[in-house]
């Protein structure tokens, strides 16, 4: 393990619209690299094995467990987190709904929620409240019960479609 | 003394309305500051070498491999630590009876539960810490391991403690009436097992704590991730030998708690004490498995029980034989003699009946220790009362709504004390219960019921009533000797530019403490909920307080604030009335202006109150009072808790091929008095629900019978997931508590409280026609398939 440890990686990326490089351990986790060499603290570790969902982030379009991929994987990739997404207003909607509808309480999932709620809403087209919940279930929440989340990617979905179709 | 604030068109009318909370965007953009995301200057990490065994002698330590990995700096034992830090005992003098040993910040000479943290490994990065804590080698003598909680007081079971002279930690019998002889006499009676799963809160944000020492200044700063920073000042205090006065706590966003960040926990108290040997800060930040081994545990009930009544339904008695293993320790400093002593007082709260007999036997073990999480105690007596009664109602052939509505307290009945001894100000089961069968259409699901099950569906409802207690008294923990604040205290002042500060003893989780603070402030001063700033989770800044807990923040966090607002709002007043030469008692304060009381025309902005006061207080009368920072402190004194009630509802369907429960529906009515802020009550009643729906469904901590935890990860360890659960409907009933001018009580438990009780009831009602009963939390498949006798092996 203390030899895996030393081993280093050199890695190039696209951190939230900024180029990042660093050399960094082989074994360091995507999420350990965000938050302790990048300071993006926004997505979180929680149960470091894929599970729960808190540490979701966008590697080249695609909702991933920061947990579950290495740094050194994500050498050319493109990351978004959610300090970039707020940045660019990318998705300043479903951020505005989860704040009206309190379908947060400690928010420590929450940057991961929207991450992955991000990916559902970007196929466009209405949502039912079924595929919202199927689509959420990799993502743990223990405060809110869900039902809040439910409601705020529901009425994203709507308020998307209405300005689709207007 | 509890003023009306029913009059929506009144001026700064928040109170009773929904109101953004104000920390709510900084979350949803990534930039909470949890506890991890803190760095400081010099800061290593720690982490812990935990026994791999469930009882064990410890031997010889073997460290040199540990120091020799990169980036280890120093390495603790238990012996090491008992130098600089005390041991505690966690007892309270009111539950009589209850022992249990010294409990070290790092085991000593033995361990007592897998999990148990042995050497403390410091390091410059945590990943170092752990490589390092892995190769520590401990020579362990394993000795028997007491897993059993009904046979752990058998003479022939191992007295984990000998020094303690057996296996029992609390007992506690309370009886009243003639119990035997109305069961003796009674027209039917009804005996029931039950078993509550031993499961634990999984808050997504692990136990963090970063401490920091400055021997300069003899000052240790503490960012945890706490419910009670207060509470936590004085333990650190105490047990590490600093003034109180010197230790700070600083509790910023914590990624959820339900219970589990109120304790004292032995790796906490070790961090502290490592960063005050090294002088340096120390963080300590719980992987999974270390959540899932060490966090506490809660609801490893099992229960015999049984009910008599009459052939009118009448409940004539009730006899509870409550058994829980609580681990090797009670948790320091509430105890762990608390859940089982909450089952005796709580059980059959809604019901007005004259014999009752309960009694918790409270046993050691070698599993992990268990301590007070959300609703504690609640949930098991819920489903005691509602399991028995809703087989009471089938025995004599009676729907379940009409037994209970013959048998709960009439709503103008109050005060009224109960068997159990508890005493209840102003409840409302009945309005409730009317409300909740109104909003589930009861007739027209029981129709659904039976359409269904002419099509071969089995679905069932369920029904639970339940009392929460809330806005404890010292009665709680602070007549036992705990020093656990059951008073908070706030601080509201008005800066120059007329925005106004409210400092706060009780802290945020998420549940919306900050919301509900400045909706309060904003309506006592007069001003806009955005001119209220709120600072919690300081105990170096905020008034003494008890924190968030037991449901306490808006009964009597809300009041201090609402008392300190409305003092505020009389010293502005007075300078107002000098500056405009006008009787105070003519002018009001409304949306951050001076206005005429009567007319409410404009007078002066509070910045310009703010700018001769601050600036130019020569322009003003010499003896004026210009004092613009009041204080105020709550505490209950009549009741020792403020009563809540409610009543649940489940429609659900079960598999009778699978096992498989597939929730429909949920309802709940609950009376949590005075509704500060609806959409953040209903959230808290519908979390609260979801995670009674997990004890009812999916939690259970599986150890093996020598003490091995078999389930400690998220993937083993089932919690709710988004597809399972069922939209909720939340009603409410409103009986403020005439102990406070806010009139609120707590809402935080009543969700969990019932729901598991409902989701019993439910699937029992849908498996009687097959004569099937689940009485085995949770209800998994396999539990459900062997009540139908398709699984028999």
């Amino acid at each position: 393990m203390t030899d895996l440890f030393r081993d280093k990686v050199d890695v190039s990326m696209m951190v939230n619209g900024e180029p990042v490089e660093a050399r960094v351990p082989a074994g360091q986790h995507m999420i350990d690299f965000l938050r302790l060499e990048l300071g993006l603290t926004g997505a979180h570790a929680s149960c470091e094995h894929g599970v729960c969902g808190a540490c979701t982030i966008r590697v080249d379009g695609d909702a991933v467990r920061g947990c579950l991929m290495l740094a050194a994987q994500a050498d050319g990739a493109e990351v978004w987190t959610v300090e970039g997404l707020t940045d660019t207003s990318a998705i300043s909607d479903l951020q505005d709904a989860f704040v009206e509808r309190n379908a947060l309480q400690c928010g420590f999932c929450t940057p991961g929620m929207l991450v992955a709620a991000a990916e559902l809403l970007s196929r466009g087209g209405v949502l039912s409240r079924a595929e919202i919940r199927e689509h959420l279930s990799g993502n743990y929440c223990r405060c809110t019960g869900y039902e809040a989340i439910i409601d705020a990617v529901e009425s994203v979905a709507k308020g998307r479609a209405g300005k689709g179709t207007a | 003394m509890t003023i009306p604030f029913n009059n929506p068109d009144r001026p700064n009318s928040y109170i009773g309305k929904t109101v953004p909370r104000p920390n709510a965007t900084k979350l949803v953009q990534g930039r909470g500051r949890y506890v991890d995301d803190i760095v400081l200057p010099r800061m290593l990490h720690v982490a812990f070498s935990r026994s791999p065994l469930a009882h064990a002698k410890i031997g010889t330590i073997d460290l040199d491999e540990a120091k020799a990995v990169k980036g280890v700096v120093r390495i603790f034992t238990g012996a090491d630590l008992a130098e600089v830090c005390t041991p505690w005992v966690a007892v309270l003098a009111h539950l009589k009876g209850l022992k249990s040993p010294p409990e070290h910040p790092l085991a000593v000479d033995r361990v007592c539960w897998v999990g148990e943290p042995v050497v403390a490994v410091v390091a410059n990065t945590r990943a170092a810490a752990e490589e390092a804590a892995s190769l520590v080698v401990v020579d362990y003598e394993e000795l028997p391991a007491v897993t059993d909680t009904m046979t752990a007081l058998d003479k022939d079971t191992p007295i984990i403690h000998p020094e303690m002279g057996d296996n029992l930690a609390f007992r506690r019998l309370h009886e009243e009436g003639d119990v035997d002889a109305a069961f003796t006499t009674a027209h039917k009676v009804v005996s029931a097992s039950f078993r509550t799963a031993r499961h634990t809160g999984v808050t997504l944000e692990p136990r963090s704590i970063l401490v920091d020492w400055n021997p300069a200044e003899g000052q240790m700063t503490a960012y945890h991730a706490t419910q009670a920073p207060h509470m936590m000042q004085t333990v650190f205090a105490k047990h590490l030998d600093i003034p109180e006065s010197r230790v700070r706590v600083i509790c910023g966003d914590v990624g959820g708690s339900y219970g589990i960040k109120v304790h004292v926990y032995p790796d906490e108290v070790a961090t502290a004490a490592i960063a005050k040997v090294m002088g340096r800060p120390i963080k300590f930040i719980a992987d999974r498995l270390e959540s899932f081994s060490t966090d506490i545990h809660a609801r490893d009930h099992e229960i015999k029980a049984k009910i008599a009544v009459d052939a009118d339904g009448k409940i004539l008695a009730i006899d509870v034989d409550d058994w829980t293993g609580i681990g090797p320790y009670s948790v320091y400093p509430r105890t762990s003699a608390i859940e089982g002593n909450q089952v005796v007082n709580l059980c059959c709260g809604p019901y007005d009946f004259a014999n009752y007999r309960a009694q918790t036997t409270v046993v050691f073990q070698n599993k992990t220790p268990t301590c007070q999480y959300r609703a504690v105690g609640h949930p098991i007596a819920v489903a005691i009362t509602e399991g028995l009664v809703d087989m009471a109602a089938a025995a004599i052939g009676m729907d379940p709504v009409e037994i209970r509505r013959r048998n709960m307290y009439p709503d103008d009945a109050y005060p009224v004390t109960s068997p159990a001894k508890m005493m209840f100000e102003g409840l409302s089961h009945h309005a409730s219960m009317d409300k909740l069968i109104e909003m589930m259409d009861y007739d027209a699901l029981r129709a659904d019921q039976a359409e269904a099950r002419k099509q071969g569906k089995y679905r069932g409802i369920g029904i639970a009533s339940f009392i929460e207690l809330t806005n404890p008294s010292p009665f709680m923990y602070g007549i036992g000797g705990a020093r656990i604040s059951a008073q908070d205290g706030c601080t509201v002042r008005m800066d120059p530019d007329g925005s106004v500060v409210a400092l706060s003893g009780v802290t945020e989780q998420g549940q919306g403490t900050e919301a509900m603070l400045s909706q309060v402030v904003a309506e006592g001063v007069g001003v806009l909920p955005s001119q209220v700033r709120v600072i919690t989770g300081d105990t170096q800044v905020t008034p003494y307080g008890g924190g968030t807990w037991a449901s306490r923040g808006a009964g009597i966090g809300g009041e201090a604030a609402l008392q300190a607002a409305r003092a505020l709002r009389g010293s502005i007043l007075e300078v107002a009335a000098a500056m405009l030469q006008a009787d105070a008692g003519h002018l009001d304060i409304r949306d951050g202006q001076i206005v005429d009381a009567e007319t409410g025309e404009d007078r002066m902005p509070l910045e310009e109150l703010g700018r001769i006061v601050y600036f130019r207080g020569d322009t003003l009368p010499k003896d004026l009072p210009r004092e613009l920072v009041q204080t105020r402190h709550f505490i209950t004194m009549e009741y020792p808790f403020a009563f809540t009630n409610g009543v649940q509802a489940s429609y659900l369907e079960v598999d009778t091929d699978t096992g498989v429960v597939t929730l429909l529906k949920h309802w709940c009515v609950e009376d949590c008095g005075r509704v500060i802020n609806p959409q953040l009550v209903d959230e808290q009643i519908r979390v609260g629900i979801v995670q009674g729906l997990g004890g009812a469904l999916y939690e259970e901590i599986h150890y093996d019978e020598d003490g091995q935890l078999l389930n400690g990860s998220m993937a083993d360890y089932l919690v709710p997931m988004a597809a399972e659960m069922p939209d909720m409907v939340v009603g409410h009933v409103e009986t403020p508590t005439k102990e406070s001018e806010l009139g609120a009580k707590g809402a935080g438990e009543a969700g969990t409280a019932g729901a598991p009780a409902a989701v019993m009831n439910a699937i029992n009602d849908a498996l009687r026609p097959l004569g099937a009963q689940v009485t085995e939390m949770p209800f998994t498949p396999e539990r459900i398939l062997r009540a139908l006798g398709k699984l028999q092996d």
